[in-house]
């Protein structure tokens, strides 16, 4: 009978439909739960001396993460100066003229793999590459293996987003006798440009809590650095060596420096979000 | 906002052909007319010049008539100014050759002596008045007038068989003018025919611009559409 | 003397879109023209006709007979589709416009697509400006200049001049479509080439832009490829009609329309094409 049959529908709907909510609910809400923590254990540190203060020896209170935070900012921004072009040119590359075939198959299939190494093994490359030649640690090693981590990230998301660019673009370009190379840079890059600076944005994020590679290729310092070819501080490097301390004050600031962390990636995430979401009266 | 359509410069194009065309047709008439009155034979040639001219304009108005539909797919007004073309291009060429006629039956008569024409010049006088009132109403959509039209065939009707009955009189009195006489009803007969015509060309106007065909009295039974502009 | 009696003899009637003179020079000659994808048969099977210039040219027929990538040919489009081939004959001012640089062929011959295109990131101005632009023209003087005048070629800068800062696509459909038109006419070519430039549009916008080819013919030479073959007898002066690849008749559209020569085009005309 209809009516029964409809009535079953309805409830094995209400199920399915609360089931995968909690679940949604389950999913945001750890995200929630860990801010949350992390807020609360580290908020009570935080302070303008925290910030802008050098660390002090075990003992004395006031340390600070000041040559941390500017390490990161330093060894990131390297990484990003390094890997950005790298990434996005590479992307271009794929998307414009490497459609088919198997050099851009093989770069592509490269790209992917490169995304799942662990970012332990491309901080050893980099030691290799660079520190063991060197003989010394360096903020300069540090960038390298970031940036290695970020161009397979670039690369991949320039490509869709080139890709997302609707052909009749490129069409209405060629048509108007323009050289294949400026109808790349001058109007197919631009209209993806939102999104691949989304993306790259994304990537620098993503590398700036990178701390594995980073143990033993920036090395870590206590001071401020001597230059980027010298040993430099990073945040998610001051979180391990504070974490593992066996000091309770380093503890705390441990927490406080991963609250600092957390707020940047934070802050980067929904600025690209914000920033890629279209603006009214542009069809997109 | 109603747009400028190239096409409505060759539906100009067409309005313009038919109205020389019917230009032409009341020159024959006159002329033709002119003939008999004034005995004068040389006016033949000038009619038969015309009416060379009012064929070629029959097969051209058909022409572009038929190239309109094909190429522009006319709707609507634009669909019914065409067809009412179609049919005015028709009566006009008749009555170019009811002028001829006139013109060719008056060489005749003025070899004859000369009989009294009675009620011919007023029959002319209606039906060229009619035919240039048709073909005004439809150079400028005028339902009004084209009404009016109508109704004067009456009064030709009824100047047509005047005539006719006095010119009968005056042939049973006097069988000399037997010859005179039926040339002057051949000449009514093609004055009525051409008041004839300048009526359908009024009621082509009315379908033209209303959407409704009044023809054979069918006035009071379709609505009528929202007017036309000519 | 009825005074409508002075004027010449009357002159034989000529549609508004119709061509003038019959012995109009050649804008672009094809011959023979042969052309296909990877790895297919040829789709188009030696084509040959000449386009006139300062003339709206059709080109109609059913799906996949070819007509939209005979167009597409004419500026070296089909380049863009990997596996292409052309060869054959496109005679443009004595050289084959197959032999030369695609990029100079296409300031030549432009192309207006099916869907609306503008670039996205750009505004109004900077669109129709976009082809002298990326060619390297600085002058912002003779920029404003040509971008005025190219829209109001395409009928367009009334609704737009002062807007010209806004987006492109902040346009209706077919006011993007005339943006289009005026993009490509902003580099000035030879000939206007145009992809079903109205099946995206709605019958007022269609018409506007019809409307405009026949004033911007005697300009230049536009060629349309159309499936609405009653746009293509409302345009046109001569109208090709294509069949699985081969040209089946060209003739003036007046003509096409009346009295066709082919029994196939009067099947397709008549709509008895099954």
């Amino acid at each position: 009978m209809n009516g029964a049959i409809y009535a079953r529908r309805r409830r094995v709907n209400a199920a399915m439909l609360t089931l995968t909510a909690a679940c949604a609910v389950l999913s945001a809400s750890v995200l929630l739960a860990i801010l949350g923590y992390i807020a609360w254990k580290g908020a009570s540190s935080l302070s303008w001396a925290f910030l802008t203060n050098l660390p002090k020896p075990v003992g004395e209170a006031g340390g600070g993460i000041a040559n941390a935070i500017v390490g990161s900012a330093k060894v990131v921004g390297l990484a990003g100066l390094i890997g950005i072009p790298v990434g996005v040119a590479s992307g271009v590359y794929l998307a414009e003229y490497g459609r088919r075939g198997r050099f851009a198959f093989c770069v592509r299939y490269a790209a992917d793999v490169m995304n799942g190494v662990p970012s332990i093994v491309i901080g050893l490359f980099a030691y290799a590459l660079i520190v063991m030649p060197m003989k010394r640690f360096s903020a300069l090693s540090g960038s390298v293996a970031l940036a290695l981590i970020m161009i397979p990230i670039v690369l991949r998301n320039t490509e869709e987003f080139l890709r997302l660019v609707p052909g009749t673009i490129r069409e209405a370009a060629l048509a108007l006798g323009v050289p294949r190379w400026k109808v790349v840079l001058f109007v197919m890059v631009p209209t993806a440009g939102r999104g691949i600076l989304t993306a790259a944005l994304l990537a620098l994020a993503r590398v700036a809590g990178e701390t594995a590679p980073l143990i033993f290729t920036a090395f870590g310092n206590r001071f401020w650095d001597d230059g980027m070819l010298n040993p430099i501080a990073t945040l998610p490097h001051a979180i391990y060596n504070y974490a593992i301390s066996p000091y309770e004050d380093w503890h705390r600031q441990a927490w406080a420096a991963a609250l600092i962390l957390m707020l940047f990636v934070l802050a980067i995430n929904v600025a690209a979000r914000l920033w890629l979401r279209p603006s009214a009266g542009a069809a997109h | 906002m109603t747009m400028k359509r190239h096409f409505d410069a060759d539906l100009e194009d067409l309005r313009a052909r038919l109205l020389r065309m019917g230009s032409l047709c009341e020159e024959m008439i006159h002329y033709a007319v002119k003939l008999v009155v004034e005995r004068d034979e040389s006016h033949l040639t000038a009619v038969e010049d015309w009416e060379r001219q009012v064929n070629r304009l029959h097969i051209e108005i058909d022409d572009v008539c038929l190239t309109l539909i094909a190429l522009h797919q006319p709707a609507a007004g634009d669909l019914r100014l065409i067809a009412a073309a179609i049919k005015i291009n028709s009566d006009l060429e008749r009555v170019g050759d009811q002028a001829v006629n006139i013109a060719e039956t008056g060489v005749y008569l003025i070899k004859e002596p000369r009989i009294k024409l009675g009620d011919i010049p007023r029959m002319v006088e209606v039906a060229v008045g009619m035919l240039k009132d048709s073909l005004d109403a439809f150079s400028r959509g005028d339902v009004d007038l084209a009404r009016d039209v109508i109704r004067r065939d009456d009064e030709e009707d009824h100047l047509k068989s005047q005539t006719f009955n006095e010119l009968v009189h005056l042939m049973q009195r006097d069988a000399s003018a037997i010859q005179r006489g039926m040339d002057v009803i051949l000449i009514a007969r093609n004055l009525e025919r051409i008041a004839d015509h300048a009526t359908n060309i009024a009621e082509d106007v009315i379908f033209m611009v209303l959407g409704k065909d009044i023809r054979h009295g069918a006035e009071h039974r379709e609505p009528e559409g929202p007017p036309a502009t000519a | 003397m009825n005074p409508i009696m002075e004027t010449s003899p009357a002159k034989p009637f000529v549609p508004s879109a119709a061509p003038a003179a019959k012995d109009r020079a050649v804008a672009l000659s094809v011959r023979g023209l042969r052309a296909g994808y990877a790895g297919g048969a040829n789709v188009l099977k030696g084509v040959s006709l000449d386009f006139r210039e300062n003339e709206v040219t059709a080109i109609i027929g059913p799906s996949g007979c070819g007509k939209s990538t005979l167009i597409r040919c004419l500026n070296r489009m089909h380049e863009a589709i990997p596996g292409a081939t052309c060869d054959g004959e496109i005679l443009l001012g004595g050289r084959n416009a197959l032999e030369i640089d695609p990029v100079l062929l296409r300031r030549e011959v432009g192309m207006v697509f099916q869907r609306p295109n503008p670039f996205p990131t750009m505004s109004v101005f900077q669109n129709v400006a976009a082809g002298l632009v990326l060619n390297g023209e600085r002058d912002r003087a003779k920029l404003a200049e040509v971008v005025e005048k190219s829209l109001r070629r395409a009928a367009l800068w009334d609704e737009v001049k002062d807007k010209l800062d806004g987006p492109g696509v902040g346009l209706s459909g077919g006011q993007q479509q005339r943006l289009c038109i005026a993009r490509a006419l902003a580099v000035e070519p030879r000939i206007l080439l145009m992809d079903e430039p109205c099946s995206a549009l709605d019958p007022i916008a269609t018409a506007r832009i019809e409307e405009l080819l026949v004033q911007i013919k005697d300009q230049l030479t536009v060629v349309i490829v159309t499936h609405n073959m009653q746009q293509a007898a409302r345009v046109s002066a001569r109208t090709a009609f294509m069949l699985m690849g081969e040209l089946v008749e060209f003739g003036e559209t007046q003509q096409m329309f009346t009295k066709p020569s082919d029994k196939r085009t009067e099947d397709y005309i008549t709509g008895r094409f099954g």
